[in-house]
């Protein structure tokens, strides 16, 4: 990640964006985590690039889609966000603060309007507390109600929100079905009345009929609240339903983003294109007529990633060239970035 | 189109499979029928708790007992009915004559053992094999499976392959002796989207290739598309519908599919503005309403449904459904 690099993709992004909107950047985020060996004389053997330079930004109201496939580094991008990883390097503008040089007790102010909804609604959920005290625990930790009374009108007001009946107030997480946690979990992320929410795998774990109502249930709050998500998955099909923008990962690199309609109708990271080819559609008549270019291989390890662009090993386009250069995210036409030297107008710029 | 190859190797015939708790009597599985015929790929479709992987395991004798007990129905595998055989006799045809190939290869591989002792060991105990003979035939499993430098591979223990690497490993271990029928549960859940097209297309060569008849069992509609040349629908214990794979998804005739079908977002078709989710939440097997199961989440209920259980009825040639509004169903699709 050479210096050039890193002013041509904020340059470029700089550009061509209305400022005025922005809630969240992120500038050259990287986070590494050293890989630890022995147990008396602790050394260091190597360094995992779990996000290594990545650039992007959320408009208000807007949601941002994060693909990609495990390992990739999307989750620990969304965390890195939110602080709960601090960030090996470059910043995390938040409505123009800088959440990474932020002290412990400015960000405890600061994380009120930042929330997230994990993958897990079964170990997110503490199974000794109602689902009353999961919802009231953050606004008493906040000091936001005062009185008894209030803080129960607050939690049944936000059991309605998220579409579940006030009497669950004082049930436990293991008497409500999946579906059910996950509302829980996005009430308890609601409760603070938060500007901008990580959703992270969010119906993932769920029933397909149950995801569904979950997605509905997030588009619903996001018009209602006027809520900016980031939205990490690796169902490409329900990114692409939820999503005004989306960004692809591989190996700690974000390989393209686009806007939602460009990104899936003309996909030009060799990446983004074979990702998409495998998502298996249901619909028999579509998938007999349909022809699946395969993927080979595996994505690296992290520890020893690839030279030169981390997608070349199992690239179906690559040339020698790709070994050696890293590709700079560009952007090849408005609104859509790629980082591929073999891609549809990137040498053009 | 029946996609039925030849001759038919299994008859699932109303299969009852419960499990007797402390809140009751959960039936797991109440009234499962369906066939694989020889060289097919079936596929069981369901959400968590439908009670596919219980029908699988029931086929294999691996419920456990207790909780679990198998109480009624026949399973007929090559016309000999699995349920009555000796321990012995199961023995011989469990890993034989019928495979099975998790979720999770890395719970269902042993760690403390290689990857060549796990491949062997199957070998010299069905097939008979010396020890240098199945070395050698495992190390030819292995490349079928698309693992390259098998010979070192196969001393390898499981923490030293990667996800979809030991999904082709319980792939190969699968076809070692030859079966007839593989019963794949979820096989591909656990991998990534691009590996998951891996391993999905390698079984379905291979099981072209040695003719092998497939049960895959899975929730994602996509995957039953692509390889399944017939369906059952489960809910709630049982299947609900049935059918060959196309008519299954341009007719679903059961209030169930049909809702399956239209709460899936499609890469193929242009963006909702909404989902069409099922309302209400998954059944619970240990307090199941009178009637039909699906009648609380149901749009197309009615007060017949809500006494009288609807039996798995034809409604076309090879297409079954068991709603008492299937009729009505004919053609919904607006």
């Amino acid at each position: 990640m050479g210096m050039a690099g890193r002013e041509t993709v904020a340059g470029t992004q700089e550009r061509s964006r209305n400022t005025e909107n922005i809630l969240l950047e992120v500038r050259h985020l990287a986070k590494y985590f050293p890989v630890i060996s022995g147990v008396l004389f602790q050394r260091t053997v190597g360094i995992i690039k779990a996000v290594d330079d990545i650039s992007f930004f959320i408009r208000k109201g807007e949601t941002l889609g994060l693909v990609g496939e495990s390992g990739s580094g999307k989750t620990t991008t969304g965390r890195c966000i939110l602080q709960l990883e601090r960030p090996t390097g470059g910043e995390v503008l938040f409505d123009g603060q800088d959440l990474a040089r932020l002290t412990e007790a400015d960000l405890r102010r600061v994380r009120r309007r930042l929330q997230v909804i994990f993958q897990d609604p079964y170990s997110s959920l503490n199974p000794r507390m109602t689902i009353g005290q999961i919802i009231g625990e953050p606004l008493m930790v906040h000091g936001i109600v005062h009185g008894k009374g209030e803080y129960r009108e607050r939690i049944h007001e936000l059991l309605g929100v998220v579409g579940l009946n006030p009497a669950m107030t004082d049930r436990y997480p293991h008497e409500l079905s999946g579906g059910q946690r996950q509302r829980v979990g996005i009430a308890r992320a609601l409760s603070l009345e938060p500007t901008f929410i990580v959703c992270d795998e969010p119906v993932s774990a769920l029933d397909v009929s149950i995801q569904a109502q979950i997605i509905n249930l997030l588009e619903d709050l996001q018009a209602r609240f006027g809520l900016t998500y980031l939205f990490i998955a690796h169902d490409l099909s329900v990114v692409r339903h939820i999503s005004d923008r989306v960004a692809v990962m591989y190996l700690g690199k974000i390989v393209e983003v686009a806007d939602r309609r460009e990104l899936y109708e003309r996909p030009l990271h060799p990446y983004t294109k074979a990702l998409l080819a495998a998502v298996p559609i249901p619909d028999p008549g579509v998938e007999a007529k349909r022809e699946r270019v395969i993927l080979l291989g595996e994505i690296p390890s992290p520890l020893n990633p690839p030279s030169g662009c981390v997608f070349h090993p199992r690239c179906p386009i690559a040339v020698p060239e790709c070994s050696r250069t890293v590709p700079e995210l560009k952007e090849v036409s408005p609104n859509h970035w790629v980082a591929c030297i073999r891609a549809e107008g990137y040498g053009t710029q | 189109m029946t996609g039925g190859c030849g001759d038919v190797l299994l008859q699932v015939k109303d299969l009852q499979t419960h499990f007797f708790t402390q809140e009751g009597v959960v039936k797991a599985v109440d009234g499962v029928v369906y066939d694989v015929h020889e060289g097919e790929t079936v596929a069981l479709v369901g959400e968590s708790g439908c009670g596919k992987s219980v029908s699988a395991l029931s086929i294999m004798r691996l419920i456990p007992t207790p909780p679990g007990r198998i109480v009624g129905g026949e399973i007929l595998f090559q016309g000999r009915d699995l349920l009555r055989l000796p321990d012995e006799e199961m023995r011989q045809i469990r890993g034989k004559e019928i495979a099975m190939i998790f979720q999770e290869p890395m719970t269902s591989l042993n760690p403390a053992l290689t990857i060549g002792r796990q491949l062997t060991e199957g070998l010299e105990v069905h097939l008979h094999m010396g020890p240098r003979e199945a070395a050698e035939r495992a190390a030819e499993l292995l490349l079928l499976v698309g693992i390259a430098d098998s010979k070192r591979r196969l001393a390898q223990y499981p923490h030293q392959f990667s996800g979809g690497m030991r999904q082709r490993v319980m792939i190969a271990m699968a076809l070692s002796c030859n079966p007839k029928l593989v019963l794949a549960d979820e096989p591909t859940t656990a991998l990534d989207v691009t590996i998951q097209a891996q391993i999905l297309e390698l079984m379905r060569d291979l099981s072209r290739q040695f003719g092998v008849a497939m049960v895959i069992i899975t929730h994602n509609l996509g995957v039953v598309a692509r390889y399944a040349n017939r369906v059952n629908i489960m809910y709630a214990g049982k299947v609900i519908e049935q059918g060959p794979a196309r008519t299954i998804y341009t007719h679903p005739r059961h209030p169930y599919t049909l809702g399956l079908l239209r709460s899936v977002p499609r890469l193929d078709q242009p963006k909702k503005t909404k989902l069409e989710p099922i309302d209400g939440q998954p059944p619970d097997l240990a307090h199941l309403p009178p009637g039909c199961s699906f009648r609380p989440r149901c749009r197309f209920a009615v007060e017949r449904c809500g006494y009288e259980v609807p039996p798995l009825m034809p409604v076309e040639t090879e297409h079954l459904s068991a709603c008492w509004m299937a009729d009505s169903l004919a053609n919904p699709r607006e």
